[in-house]
């Protein structure tokens, strides 16, 4: 019996460190999100960018935010970063004397800030009640209030900063871009880029959007090519000469890539978009937990053996079965004590 | 059952007191956060979402209180009898620490009247990390309730109660050792997901395994701590034979521990960051001198047996674990936008109220109901002072 009970421990010790130790390996049995059939988003071309803020405007109205102000009036709009008022913002890159548009060395750019719609989403995954989303078709990453508990775990886990919490609010939201799916819904796209005079913020299922992207990557820079407007689909072209492209769509690959990516004639580094590994961090985190959960085989195991020992161990204590049971404990304490190990 | 008796003594007692009126001033700062939302008392903010609240009084308050795990897995899985008068105390202090982090967490999360959903199998989300914390962790919380129900049985006669008690306690024993084994671990899982927010020092996929070690000698170290003040406070008798062998554990556990840490970060590439002299390398090497330092005393049969020496001891294990698990929750956190964060007053009070709540419940439990053994109790008569 003895030693029957000390390989059944050896066996859950064993069984439980390989569960733990064995995980990164065993990553593959988690099913990697794959871009949905339907993936709809946005490819924003820095170069394109003239920095006019529409896209900001037309986003506070589409989803009814507040204006957030430096000013005490609260007159205009001017947030400095993403926040519980703000979806969608456009920020500045500046070096030097910043003369020149689209150069790294003394030189300008812009950049769109808002959700990137991954297509393996860390909020989605950390999130305990499944309170955000990923749509199986069009791939929007949406967020439901009614269900949200508040935890706060995909601010957490968003590895682009992007979820963000209202906190001088007593029952507070999470806020995050949703892609305008309440327009797509009737039809329309995301009102950012309807409003984009250049075409800079561009519309459309992914899969055409990368096609787009790659088209704009084989451009001869200096010569002038067609560059449609608002989205894919629209018909609507301006004509722009084509800038020296950064060789890289951020987002493509980026943590499993997202539906929202970027051209830019100036290294993303400079935009606050880290360099990331193609795999996610996700997947690295429930690869353990599915090691070690997966169908609570394990755990159920563990809870079957506990029960045999505690059942076998508290048996000899109970006052029915064995009176003398605890003296002999409180004699076996004393006699310990003096032996001093 | 058991022999425990409770201790009976005046209830109003200068500690007690004290408490009291930190829980009161908790108590304003928390009625101020459900009027006007979390930001009018916390420095909480968009880069660190989580702070001292989910990291003292969840992530470093539940591991304080795994003294009922680890004792409820020494006696009744490996069988060690004689540790039985040691039970009863370390789970009262596990059942308040882990209600008051269940407690903590309604004030911390934002939308609180939606945390049903955390129980609606159409709601959860099984891939969530987080989703088996909270599911641990509350089920944990009505399993030591039940767990230390026999001292109510005991104290009300409830005899029918007691009886179907009696029947199925076994499996209450074992949920109470294989929840925490599960969730302490996650709670290492959980900050896998920060990704590169996360110092090297701290983020490796071992955190599970260091998580579910932290909370094995903070939980031993927490027993020799409560045993130690409440055999003074209370004039029981001598323990320090037993809270020694506790001790031993404790050092042949952070023994494995620190090889398994020190052994992670020199492969991943890490220890020249340790020795950087940046601010995150003194922490690690704190946290780990700590530890160290800890394992030290223990390891030596003459100094464990010093009741002063074990109890330095348990304070450090219990220091360099606390830190370990600040380090990965906030300090080696780092969202790299400019952010900042160091609680607020009102953050650290709604904290102190919690663990004066702790401590007041404590000593409440102890002399209404029977928690310490009557066999602990010194033969002569002494009236309880504090």
């Amino acid at each position: 019996m003895k030693m029957k009970r000390r390989d059944l421990l050896k066996g859950m010790a064993g069984g439980l460190a390989l569960a733990v130790l064995d995980a990164p390996g065993k990553s593959e049995a988690r099913t990697i999100q794959a871009l949905p059939p339907e993936a709809l988003g946005i490819l924003y071309d820095s170069t394109l960018c003239v920095g006019c803020n529409a896209c900001m405007a037309a986003c506070k109205e589409a989803n009814h935010m507040p204006v957030e102000s430096g000013s005490a009036e609260q007159i205009w709009d001017n947030p400095i970063d993403l926040s519980a008022k703000t979806l969608n913002i456009i920020k500045k890159y500046e070096n030097g004397t910043a003369a020149t548009k689209d150069v790294e060395t003394d030189g300008y750019a812009f950049i769109k800030r808002q959700c990137l719609h991954c297509v393996d989403p860390s909020c989605v995954t950390a999130c305990p009640v499944s309170a955000l989303t990923k749509d199986k078709e069009n791939g929007i990453v949406s967020y439901d209030k009614d269900v949200c508990i508040g935890c706060r775990y995909c601010q957490i886990a968003c590895p682009y900063h992007i979820p963000k919490f209202e906190w001088d609010v007593a029952y507070p939201e999470i806020v995050k871009c949703q892609l305008c799916s309440h327009l797509i819904e009737q039809g329309g796209i995301s009102a950012c880029c309807s409003v984009c005079p250049t075409g800079a913020s561009l519309f459309g299922r992914v899969e055409d959007l990368i096609e787009e992207a790659r088209r704009r990557l084989q451009m001869t820079p200096g010569k002038t090519y067609a560059f449609p407007v608002s989205s894919m689909d629209s018909g609507k072209t301006h004509n722009f000469t084509a800038p020296k492209y950064i060789r890289h769509i951020y987002g493509q690959e980026e943590l499993g890539g997202t539906q929202v990516m970027y051209l830019s004639a100036v290294p993303f580094e400079n935009f606050g978009l880290d360099a990331f590994p193609k795999e996610s961090f996700v997947s690295m985190s429930s690869g353990i937990q599915y090691a070690i959960y997966k169908g609570m085989v394990y755990p159920l195991v563990v809870l079957a053996a506990l029960m045999f020992m505690v059942k076998k161990n508290k048996h000899g204590e109970t006052p029915d079965a064995n009176p003398p049971a605890p003296r002999q404990d409180q004699a076996l304490l004393t006699q310990r004590g003096e032996d001093n190990e | 059952m058991s022999d425990a008796k409770p201790l009976g003594g005046r209830i109003l007692t200068p500690t007690f007191l004290v408490c009291l009126l930190v829980i009161g001033v908790a108590g304003y700062y928390t009625y101020k956060r459900f009027l006007l939302g979390i930001g009018a008392v916390a420095n909480l903010n968009d880069g660190f979402p989580w702070g001292l609240w989910i990291s003292y009084d969840v992530v470093v308050g539940s591991a304080f209180a795994c003294g009922g795990y680890v004792m409820a897995l020494m006696v009744y899985v490996f069988n060690g009898g004689r540790f039985h008068p040691l039970v009863r105390p370390a789970l009262l202090a596990s059942m308040f620490g882990y209600s008051l982090a269940g407690v903590s967490v309604l004030v911390d999360i934002g939308r609180y009247f939606n945390v049903y959903n955390l129980y609606l199998p159409w709601q959860i989300n099984l891939h969530s990390v987080m989703l088996e914390v909270a599911l641990c962790i509350t089920t944990y919380v009505f399993v030591m309730w039940l767990e230390f129900a026999p001292a109510f049985v005991e104290k009300w006669k409830l005899k029918k109660f007691g009886a179907v008690l009696d029947k199925v306690v076994f499996v209450l024993i074992a949920l109470g050792v294989l929840l925490p084994t599960m969730h302490q671990s996650s709670l290492g899982t959980m900050m896998l997901m920060a990704g590169y927010k996360l110092s090297p020092l701290w983020h490796t996929s071992t955190l599970p395994l260091l998580f579910l070690f932290t909370a094995l000698f903070m939980g031993f170290a927490m027993v020799i701590f409560e045993g130690t003040l409440s055999g003074r406070v209370y004039r029981l008798e001598d323990e320090t034979h037993l809270l020694a062998k506790i001790g031993k554990i404790i050092a042949y556990l952070i023994g494995v521990y620190l090889i398994l840490r020190l052994q992670n970060i020199f492969v991943r590439g890490a220890m020249p960051e340790a020795f950087s002299g940046s601010f995150l390398g003194y922490m690690f090497l704190l946290e780990n001198a700590l530890l160290l330092g800890g394992m030290f005393i223990l390891a030596y049969p003459g100094y464990r047996h010093s009741p002063r020496l074990l109890f330095i001891a348990a304070v450090l294990v219990l220091c360099g674990g606390a830190l370990f698990r600040f380090n990965t929750y906030i300090i080696g956190y780092n969202p790299g936008t400019g952010w900042k964060y160091f609680p607020s007053i009102g953050e650290q009070m709604i904290t102190y109220g919690l663990i004066a709540l702790e401590i007041a419940g404590y000593m409440l439990f102890v002399k209404f109901f029977p928690v310490f053994s009557a066999g602990h109790k010194s033969a002569a008569p002494i009236p309880v002072k504090e």
